[in-house]
């Protein structure tokens, strides 16, 4: 497969599952808001922190109302992480692929691009609910069809490459928006305002039904175990990583228990590492920092996939062996 | 109306022999059927392109001749397109949306089926490199994504089955070229292209050309990869030199045209330019190099100052323009918001020729009508 093709597809499907997450982001912020007691403020800051943008955000806007996080978050074209931005690029990915992808993904992801589009700041305000429920049902849609029209074969292991990776990252963002939450006072830690903030947490990762099949009560550390270390919830952060690596190892065609390649190495790696890894060891050591530390390791595997598929090497740089004839 | 066959084929066997001899022996020149400054003018003629001899000695692979009937009831060619024609996907598509449409009416009017297109352009490019590779991989060559015709290079790709590449993917190395994949470097044999010749090639056209592959065209002259349609082919659209058509035909097939050109008027001849100055509200003027309808001037719908406008244009650069008088061309009813209306249509075959001339024989008749289709959408959006 051509390598600006498969870069396109991988990109196509993070962008459209950060979109996905934005909404995410935003839709807990609000299920946040309506649980807690008339006296607290809305905070909003957290939420520009969470996402890494908020020297932008900075720049852009006075100051993290309502309004104006929401329109940054979902609209603003000059943020390159918006829900917005996030959507148009994975259209001009999916544009530039059509030959490759299924009709079916061509046709949805244009409409889900022309919604948003054609949506405003107001019913995105006035109906926030309804709004970022709408992009959360596209995004997963996106998704259904993929996996229904698409041949499982390397192109769609570059979108569950690139699908999976995001979404571990996503997750444990999702987890970091808590950290920034401010309770009413300290001595709230462990109070019902605590479980209402996990639970709204856990709702905006789909996740809260689930969560109370497998552990009933609301706890910190069961919360952790769910969303970073379990291996059968979808959105989990080590169930994305183990889809992660099983598509990089069908790509290469390398052993799933060795690697052929930095980013098989660097996955390989990490995914091992939180396999055996207790949630007690994760919070004793901060969420917060836990949370950093995986999204650098992310990062250098998205940048090893980049420099193993995509990037365009001159050719005197590869062994003549190398070349498939 | 005469059945157009016999003059497509001979449209394209002519074109063959006319690149043949224009780029290596030129006896045409010599001969002195035609005169040599309409060709060594001509934009589109490629000095870079001489003594070229192209795999299976096929210039043209995909071939457009637009063809139009007045009310005289006589067909007329309009003009030739041998760079990179494009319309074909419309074919192909409007074909699925009319079969949805009225279903019904192609129980009763028994119309040709177009699908088999693509598996013909399929075997025509792999036919060029098939004895020296035994599964030839091919590739459309797009100028990418924001070009007018992506659709259509998009669509012929995916209907192929071949990788649609841009000029960034490909890369020459030890006289081959070769694709950038996820697996390394791969080697690509047949290249169907949609660039212009200019864009091809920075080290041997256009230095500054971002979309092309650098060192292509000495892969090309060492025979290790195919381009389809070959570079230089654009000399036979030139629209002064389609005003020689008919001596064309004369000197390498010894027959008369079976399908008239269209009367025109080429302006370096003074006499005729004259006589296109004078008369200037009753003719078409086009420039000789452009196609898509760029840079016309009808002269019955323009104004007085478009008029003398072009009066200066042709006297700047006499050798740029020819004229023709305006045809009525046969109309069809074309739906327009919610009523219908009749609009002008050409026809325009296309010719695949890659084993066999008798490829694009066989599907003429049912292109005929579909082309006229797509010719219907193109006037419903004002187009033309």
């Amino acid at each position: 497969m051509l390598s600006r093709v498969a870069e396109s597809i991988y990109w196509m499907c993070r962008q459209v599952e950060r979109a996905e997450n934005v909404a995410r982001y935003i839709s807990v912020n609000l299920n946040l808001s309506l649980d807690m007691p008339g006296e607290s403020v809305q905070q909003w800051n957290p939420l520009v922190i969470t996402t890494g943008d908020d020297a932008l955000f900075k720049k852009l806007y006075d100051e993290p109302s309502r309004e104006n996080v929401i329109r940054f978050l979902t609209f603003d074209r000059k943020n390159p992480n918006s829900i917005f931005s996030c959507l148009w690029h994975a259209r001009e990915n999916a544009r530039s692929v059509r030959e490759i992808i299924s009709s079916e993904m061509w046709e949805h992801i244009n409409r889900f691009y022309l919604m948003l589009k054609e949506s405003t700041l107001s019913s995105a305000m006035n109906d926030a609910s309804d709004f970022h429920d709408a992009i959360r049902l596209s995004g997963q849609q996106f998704m259904g069809v993929t996996d229904a029209t698409m041949t499982h074969g390397e192109a769609w292991h570059f979108c569950r490459l690139g699908r999976s990776l995001e979404r571990a990252d996503k997750t444990s963002r999702i987890l970091d928006v808590k950290y920034f939450i401010l309770l009413p006072s300290p001595e709230d830690v462990g109070s019902p305002y605590d479980d209402i903030q996990w639970s709204a947490l856990l709702r905006s990762a789909s996740a809260l039904e689930m969560y109370r099949q497998r552990f009933g009560r609301i706890t910190p550390a069961h919360v952790v175990e769910f969303l970073i270390l379990d291996r059968e919830f979808p959105r989990d952060v080590l169930y994305c990583l183990t889809n992660a690596n099983q598509s990089l190892h069908m790509i290469s065609g390398c052993d799933l228990g060795s690697f052929g390649n930095t980013p098989e190495q660097l996955l390989g790696q990490l995914q091992s590492e939180m396999a055996f890894t207790r949630p007690k060891s994760i919070i004793d050591g901060g969420l917060h920092e836990f949370v950093d530390h995986l999204q650098d390791r992310l990062n250098d595997i998205g940048a090893g996939i980049h420099n193993t598929f995509f990037a365009l090497r001159p050719i005197e740089e590869k062994a003549e062996e190398e070349l498939v004839v | 109306m005469e059945n157009p066959r016999p003059r497509i084929e001979a449209t394209h066997y002519r074109f063959e022999s006319f690149l043949d001899d224009i780029y290596n022996d030129q006896k045409i020149l010599k001969d002195k059927a035609i005169p040599e400054h309409v060709i060594m003018s001509a934009k589109s003629y490629r000095p870079e392109c001489e003594g070229l001899q192209p795999p299976k000695g096929i210039w043209c692979h995909i071939t457009g001749t637009d063809l139009v009937r007045s009310d005289d009831g006589q067909m007329y060619v309009l003009e030739d397109n041998l760079r990179c024609p494009s319309g074909v996907s419309y074919v192909l598509q409007n074909r699925q949306l009319m079969k949805q449409t009225f279903p019904q009416l192609f129980d009763r009017v028994k119309v040709k089926p177009v699908d088999e297109y693509s598996g013909y352009l399929l075997d025509s490019l792999e036919y060029l490199l098939e004895d020296r590779s035994h599964d030839p991989t091919v590739a459309v060559l797009t100028p990418g994504m924001y070009n007018s015709a992506y659709f259509e290079q998009s669509f012929l790709a995916q209907q192929m089955g071949v990788p649609l590449v841009e000029g960034r993917d490909l890369v020459v190395h030890d006289s081959f070229v070769y694709m950038r994949t996820t697996k390394g470097f791969e080697k690509v044999d047949v290249l169907y292209r949609r660039i212009d010749d200019d864009f091809l090639d920075p080290k041997t056209f256009r230095k500054d050309s971002m979309l092309g592959v650098p060192g292509l065209m000495d892969v090309y002259r060492k025979g290790n990869i195919a381009l389809a349609n070959a570079p230089g082919t654009g000399i036979a659209d030139d629209k002064v030199v389609y005003a020689y058509v008919p001596q064309i035909i004369k000197y390498y097939l010894g027959e008369d045209p079976i399908i008239p050109n269209v009367p025109t008027y080429v302006c370096w001849d003074e006499s005729q330019m004259n006589h296109v100055i004078e008369n200037i509200g009753d003719l078409v003027v086009k420039p000789a190099n452009e196609s898509g309808g760029y840079g016309m001037l009808i002269g019955p719908h323009s104004s007085k100052e478009e008029q003398n406008e072009f009066r200066q244009l042709i006297k700047a650069n006499p050798r740029n323009y020819i004229a023709q008088p305006t045809l009525k061309l046969s109309r069809v009813p074309v739906i327009i918001d919610d009523h219908l209306e009749g609009r002008h249509v050409d026809l325009r075959p296309f010719i695949v020729y890659g084993r066999d001339i008798s490829l694009p024989a066989r599907w003429l008749d049912a292109c005929r009508d579909a082309k006229r289709v797509s010719r219907r959408q193109f006037l419903a959006r004002g187009r033309l």
